[in-house]
């Protein structure tokens, strides 16, 4: 499903990433981790096309379709969505207006018409059900006055609607309680399906508690420089990343 | 020939039938004109706004007020309504729709008014815009010969809208029209009057329009000013509010059209107890020029007042913001606020700004404020980031900037109408209609 080759980035002429590659098939969930400063939350943002990243090296392909030649919004049609660490509020914009006008978007690139006001207000009112939202939420501006759980639970609400082919979550546990961190996994958990893959970026290991990666990666420096399965994550948790880097090193 | 004479020479040709009290108003309103001359950027109060564009215009007076009926069923708002129409200036009998009005509410033309009751329409008429504001009320005393008279006795409120529609038309030679527009609020009188500016695209004629509005003790008057002119179309308005004790008036301003407007709000807050609220918006492109200068003199103790007013500009227009708020020194305890936020869409465009307060009272609360910037980047990466496409993620964040005005509005056909002139310009697919329905169920729901 996702492709990523040698891929190198910099930021502000400082190399970030330097020759990362990943592969990611459908079914599959994936856990970045590595320490800060790694490049971890550059590679999902690069994928989903953000300003301010200059690939000056490498490829990455979804589908088979070349991502870097891919608008920002066409990414997003595609079934590629990125789950923000800081979610921005937009005054003024409903949530209703997001999720409509978003839905609508990717229908329209399948060819398909816009969705019928009464099947999309079922689809909303089950979905922020499933996220524990009042659908008074709707209404609101996006993120605006949420609070941090509320807003990661708005970013997992927006991924439910979109339903991603390949859905990427940058830190998304991070600033939540245990018991929202429980809703926000019931809710990614939602989306595995054998046609779909989830790309998580962490920093901990205890969200991988809650969803539970088939592999995981710690990226140091700019590289992958150990794969393994969810027992590395229990083993990074116990032993930090020093170790790794002594074994790459070597 | 001066300007000035220029244009009187038009008023000399005119009007042998004027009863006596209304010629000497126009000879009144003629000298002072004459003497004052067209405003320039020297005078403090028109720095920013150029008005050669009409000083040197040629313009005739309207004659006739046909109107192609398919466009005016285009044009009006559809909504249930008392109607009155003014073609270019010129009253026009079929498109109104004067019937049925309740008791206690009188509408009717000016042309009618100072020819039947000249003793009520003379009292009033003139008393808040005396020919000494601004050279345009002076030659618009000197030439009024049309407009409308609304009358409210105590106590009554009215069950529907007035609605005042003023069409111009794309002449072969540009016009001019004067309108008047007197509104007298009884006591506890309540009622919702729209000015609607319109016409025909090509339309480029200059339209002076002065309304007075009186309101009694305890009346309430939503006034709506929509003003949808060709974008060749020159437009300048003064509107004069008085208010009695415990009375609410309600200005909704909202410039969409023109290519030259300027309009003076003034309101005299003038017992207590009573709220003046300004709700403005303009949106405005190409090379439009919209200014807008507002004044609330608050004069007695315990009164309010809240001003809201956005502007959005693209391409190279500009736009003028001059808000004022004067509290007289025995006006304690009143409240003022005023806010100023404008949004530019473009690097060409251009706002000038400028909030003042004078206060010689000693327990009052105010503020007030102006910001001007662009759209939020990161806004509008975080919308196309869900596959929203970029100009519709604008046209979004655009909406979403007048929306905090929009939602003042109570009339929702002049919302909606609004958001859709201001997401002209989404992609076809964008259903703004559709969103707010969806919106407006689900919050019904």
């Amino acid at each position: 499903m996702l492709e990523v080759k040698d891929l190198h980035v910099t930021v502000e002429d400082k190399a970030i990433l330097k020759g990362l590659n990943l592969t990611i098939n459908a079914g599959e969930v994936h856990a970045i981790m590595g320490p800060n400063g790694a490049g971890k939350s550059t590679l999902s943002a690069v994928i989903a096309g953000k300003d301010g990243y200059e690939v000056t090296q490498g490829t990455i392909l979804f589908e088979g379709q070349d991502v870097l030649e891919m608008e920002i919004e066409e990414r997003a049609r595609a079934g590629l969505l990125l789950g923000f660490q800081y979610p921005v509020e937009i005054p003024g914009v409903k949530n209703i207006y997001l999720l409509k006008a978003a839905l609508n978007a990717q229908r329209a690139a399948r060819g398909e018409g816009e969705i019928p006001a009464p099947e999309f207000m079922k689809l909303v009112r089950e979905k922020s059900a499933e996220m524990k939202m009042d659908p008074s939420f709707l209404q609101r501006a996006v993120n605006e006055g949420f609070s941090g759980g509320e807003k990661k639970r708005n970013e997992i609400l927006q991924m439910l609607v979109l339903q991603p082919k390949l859905a990427m979550l940058d830190e998304i546990d991070s600033g939540l309680d245990i018991d929202a961190m429980k809703v926000v996994a019931d809710g990614v958990n939602s989306l595995r399906d054998a046609n779909r893959a989830i790309l998580l970026v962490t920093h901990y290991q205890r969200l991988l508690n809650h969803i539970e990666p088939d592999h995981v990666h710690v990226l140091v420096d700019g590289r992958i420089v150990k794969s393994g399965d969810k027992d590395l994550a229990l083993e990074l948790e116990a032993r930090g990343y020093d170790w790794v880097l002594e074994g790459s090193a070597a | 020939m001066s300007a000035p004479e220029r244009f009187l020479e038009r008023l000399t040709a005119r009007r042998a039938e004027d009863p006596s009290w209304v010629a000497a108003r126009r000879q009144a309103g003629a000298a002072r004109f004459e003497a004052m001359g067209f405003p320039t950027r020297r005078d403090e109060e028109w720095k920013y706004t150029d008005v050669r564009r009409i000083a040197e215009g040629d313009f005739a007076l309207a004659t006739d007020a046909a109107f192609d009926t398919a466009r005016f069923d285009e044009q009006r708002l559809d909504i249930d309504a008392y109607r009155l129409v003014l073609v270019d200036g010129v009253f026009s009998a079929e498109l109104s729709r004067l019937d049925g009005l309740p008791a206690g509410v009188s509408l009717e033309p000016l042309s009618k008014a100072m020819a039947t009751n000249h003793e009520a329409v003379g009292g009033s008429l003139g008393r808040l815009a005396g020919v000494d504001f601004s050279p345009f009320t002076a030659l618009n005393t000197a030439f009024a010969e049309e407009g409308v008279i609304v009358r409210l006795a105590p106590g009554t409120v009215v069950d529907k809208p007035i609605y005042v529609l003023l069409l111009s038309r794309a002449n072969e030679r540009p016009v001019m029209s004067h309108p008047r527009v007197l509104i007298e609020a009884g006591a506890r009188a309540e009622a919702t009057i729209v000015e609607h500016y319109s016409g025909e695209p090509d339309a480029a004629n200059f339209t002076n329009v002065v309304t007075e509005v009186l309101l009694d003790r305890g009346a309430i008057v939503d006034h709506y000013k929509l003003q949808e002119a060709a974008l060749t179309d020159l437009h300048v308005a003064s509107i004069h509010v008085d208010q009695g004790r415990d009375s609410r008036f309600n200005s909704y301003n909202l410039n969409l059209g023109g290519a030259l407007v300027r309009t003076d709000l003034v309101t005299d807050i003038n017992a207590e107890g009573a709220e003046a609220a300004y709700n403005g918006l303009f949106f405005v492109q190409g090379r439009q020029h919209v200014d807008n200068h507002t004044l609330v003199n608050h004069n007695a103790p315990r009164t309010f007042s809240n001003e809201n007013y956005k502007g959005v500009l693209d391409d190279r227009s500009r736009g003028v913001f001059n808000g004022k708020v004067f509290v007289k020194k025995d006006a304690q305890q009143i409240e003022a606020y005023q806010n100023n936020a404008n949004l530019l869409l473009s690097d060409r465009a251009e706002i000038d700004t400028k909030p003042e307060l004078v206060i010689y009272a000693d327990d009052v609360k105010c503020s007030h404020g102006a910001t001007t910037g662009q759209l939020d980047e990161e806004a509008v990466y975080a919308l196309r980031s869900r596959g929203i496409d970029e100009p519709m993620a604008r046209a979004l964040l655009t909406l979403a900037f007048v929306g905090e005005v929009m939602d003042k509005v109570r009339l929702n056909i002049i919302a909606e109408r609004v958001e859709r002139a201001v997401a002209g310009r989404l992609p076809d697919r964008f259903n703004l209609a559709d969103l707010v329905e969806t919106a407006e169920a689900i919050q019904e729901a």
